[in-house]
């Protein structure tokens, strides 16, 4: 779709030519083995799930024994947390977890209250971030489980989880960090990091959609109760025929996310500065999210004086988001805005600008002009609403 | 390239369903639930396959949920009614694992039963009409078509039992649908699980059809997609080859069927020649393209070995249950000794299948039969 300007990669991101290839090579007549089939054809799977395990486990600093194949980051997510929490019996559990997370652990922690599990709910300082001295303020004899991401998929802000990791590990609570903002884009190693259970999502790295990875830490063991009950597979913690070509492509995903992470960081940097720039020469643009802990591929404005269903209907070639995907349905002001202490008119007129790695600078030239040109036309229809 | 003779396990993508994936692995990507334009293409491609995938089992589009297969869809079935309605949970004694361990999860906090089965692997009628007299029961899971006998069983009988006593019915049609016809509304299911990769689709996707009535708590918390009974960002393309999938199956189930049962029978006949051979359920109503089998005095596993060795690609049951060499529990459920089913050997046909290959399978176990008969000492 040519002049379409695609800054929406924190949503999806395209399948890389390589990933594609590898993939297509398990879909064709000799690649469609059960990877759980003790025959020629399923050993042969095996060893592709094998060696892509091995890619996934590179990226984190992981050995492939911790890592659980899912079908993304939403089960994964629901895995940790209430595989956690069921292990060790939910009645009387304390959890902590943020607003700012995504909505499958938002989901996943409220319907664990309604099974009794308490859940603590932090809110995030006004530049995004969790602060380490509120985790441990909030944690209780009880205490099973802190979730919290490491990168908030709407504005980009950076939580200090390497600082807290410790801080629990030394307590004995369990942390699960949902990474899939942070994967291929900040530098992870877990063999360093005493985080016990993380969340990946191939699709934000330029993999397969439907598939994705929890890392369970092996030492010290952290334990699960299986949320998939069935054949057994992946050490009995989730069970259910394993797609490989899903995997494949995963694996490989993760291969060149590693390859190329501090190169795409310092570019997709550079452009989310650029339309920083440009953008907020306007008068009254707000950035949602603390600029000293962004991570690099993500930039959040609100535009004061202006609605945002109004502006997002002018920019029709240019793929932005307003909120994460997962609640765009629902066209509520973002709650993580919110918890930010944005207003309603305020959190509704924001976009986030997630620019990839065929993104380029006339692109974010060009998606800054659109954006420039429909606030001022906005502003000149409603003068005096700013 | 070996003889593959195990598409119970999984089955070859069609290569039409992959030419209809293609697209989605590579232009129009976008995730289904932005609202953008590459996102509005998806939705759309994902709405059609809705529509194929209920075509082919007699329900409305709206009654599918798209799960990551049929493990995640009998599991959603089990835990998500278990988690909203009272009373006992009752299984078929038969089952796939996906639905005897779910059920049996939820053992701690209520009655789980199973439902024995006759020596064919039917359900015993009489015992779940008992087992329903017994108070109030939840759900009742029975497949409709076994996965290592193929045993096919009538659940339109087991519906009319199941309802009067108010219990939901869900049907695990896994292996049945695209190798026999499979009706939602004419069993008369309350829900059911269905997996792509054993209709010629692709790994990693599968659906679980409920009626509206059916209320469920979700597995997989997060997102509004799938109105609320599965979050996570949908795998477009699997979806898509899916639906592909499905309507391909309705269009050749007929011919499928014919050219399967066809290579079964040459096969059943081929068996009959050798000395021993024990077909299971034999007597009774089984799909088309699934025969499990038993040499007495051989182990299951070796002999799958041997014949791997020799370019036949066969499974001793469950794909899922291989490492563990424990006999088959659909086997022991139908009252088969130990030592015996031990010994058994599924072959699960396919469309690609030719009565050459059949033929070269049955003169390669008459000389495994023949050599091993020679070498070991028969248990």
């Amino acid at each position: 779709m040519s002049g379409f300007i695609d800054l929406d990669h924190a949503a999806t991101t395209p399948l890389d030519p390589a990933v594609r290839a590898a993939m297509l090579e398990w879909l064709d007549d000799t690649g469609y083995g059960n990877p759980a089939s003790d025959h020629a054809l399923g050993r042969r799977a095996r060893a592709a799930v094998e060696a892509a395990r091995a890619e996934v486990a590179a990226l984190i600093g992981a050995s492939s024994e911790e890592i659980i194949w899912t079908s993304g980051a939403t089960e994964a997510n629901n895995l940790a947390i209430k595989g956690a929490l069921e292990f060790r019996g939910a009645e009387r559990a304390h959890l902590i977890t943020s607003r700012i997370e995504h909505k499958s652990v938002v989901d996943t922690c409220r319907y664990l209250e309604t099974r009794g599990v308490r859940v603590s709910w932090l809110d995030p300082d006004p530049g995004g971030r969790i602060d380490t001295a509120r985790v441990i303020a909030a944690l209780r004899p009880e205490t099973v489980l802190v979730s919290l991401m490491w990168v908030n998929n709407e504005t980009g802000t950076i939580n200090p989880v390497a600082e807290l990791a410790p801080l629990l590990r030394e307590r004995g609570v369990l942390l699960h960090v949902d990474a899939v903002q942070a994967a291929g884009k900040l530098a992870i190693d877990l063999a360093a990091l005493p985080i016990d259970l993380l969340s990946l999502s191939a699709h934000k790295f330029y993999g397969p959609k439907g598939i994705g990875a929890l890392f369970v830490r092996k030492r010290p063991r952290a334990r699960l109760a299986p949320q998939l009950h069935g054949g057994g597979h992946e050490q009995g913690m989730r069970s259910g025929t394993l797609a490989t070509h899903q995997i494949v492509g995963m694996g490989v995903a993760a291969r060149l996310a590693a390859a190329r992470r501090a190169g795409d960081a310092e570019r997709l940097a550079a452009l989310c500065a650029r339309l920083e720039r440009q953008l907020t020469s306007l008068p009254g643009v707000l950035r949602n999210g603390d600029a000293a802990h962004a991570a690099p591929h993500i930039l959040n404005l609100s535009f004061a004086g202006i609605d945002g269903e109004s502006l997002r209907a002018r920019l029709p070639m240019l793929a932005v988001s307003s909120g994460s995907a997962c609640s765009s349905a629902t066209r509520e002001p973002s709650y993580v805005l919110r918890a930010l202490g944005r207003d309603d008119r305020l959190a509704g007129a924001s976009l986030r600008f997630s620019p990839g790695r065929a993104t380029r600078e006339t692109d974010i030239d060009a998606a800054a002009q659109q954006v420039r040109a429909a606030v001022g036309l906005l502003r000149e229809l409603a003068p005096g609403d700013a | 390239m070996p003889t593959y003779l195990d598409h119970n396990a999984t089955t070859p993508l069609d290569a039409r369903v992959l030419e209809a994936m293609l697209p989605y692995l590579s232009g129009p990507y976008g995730n289904a639930s932005s609202l953008h334009r590459f996102g509005r293409a998806a939705r759309d491609a994902v709405e059609r396959a809705r529509e194929q995938v209920a075509a082919l089992v007699g329900c409305q589009p709206g009654e599918i949920v798209w799960t990551s297969g049929g493990t995640e869809a009998n599991n959603l079935a089990v835990k998500g009614v278990a988690a909203v309605r009272r009373g006992r949970l009752l299984y078929g004694a038969t089952e796939h694992p996906a639905v005897m361990e779910a059920a049996l999860a939820l053992a701690g906090e209520r009655d789980v039963a199973a439902v024995a089965v006759d020596a064919q692997g039917i359900v015993d009628w009489s015992a779940l009409a008992a087992q329903l007299a017994q108070g109030p029961v939840a759900l009742v899971a029975l497949m409709r078509a076994n996965n290592e006998t193929g045993v096919v069983q009538d659940l339109a009988r087991a519906a009319a039992l199941v309802h009067e006593a108010g219990a939901w019915l869900h049907v695990d049609a896994v292996q049945a649908a695209g190798r026999i016809a499979v009706d939602f509304r004419a069993l008369g299911a309350d829900l059911m699980s269905l997996s792509s990769h054993k209709l010629y689709g692709p790994k990693g996707i599968g659906a679980l059809v409920r009626r509206a009535e059916v209320d469920l708590v979700p597995l997989h918390h997060g997102g509004p997609q799938e109105k609320g009974l599965r979050g996570g960002t949908e795998n477009v393309a699997a979806i898509v080859g899916f639906g592909v999938a499905a309507e391909l199956a309705r269009q050749e189930l007929e011919r499928r069927t014919r050219h399967t049962l066809a290579l079964r029978e040459r096969l059943e006949a081929g068996l009959a020649t050798l000395p021993g051979v024990r077909v299971f359920a034999a007597g009774v109503e089984r799909l088309p393209n699934t025969v499990q089998f038993a040499l007495p005095g051989f182990d299951g596993e070796a002999l799958l070995m041997q014949l791997d060795r020799k370019g036949f690609a066969v499974s001793s049951g469950s794909a899922c249950a291989s490492g563990k060499h424990e006999p088959s529990h659909v086997l022991l459920a139908m009252g088969v000794e130990p030592e015996i089913a031990r010994g058994a050997i599924r072959v699960s046909l396919g469309v690609d299948n030719t009565a050459e290959q059949i033929d070269a399978f049955v003169e390669t176990l008459r000389a495994l039969h023949a050599s091993l008969s020679r070498t070991v000492v028969p248990v």
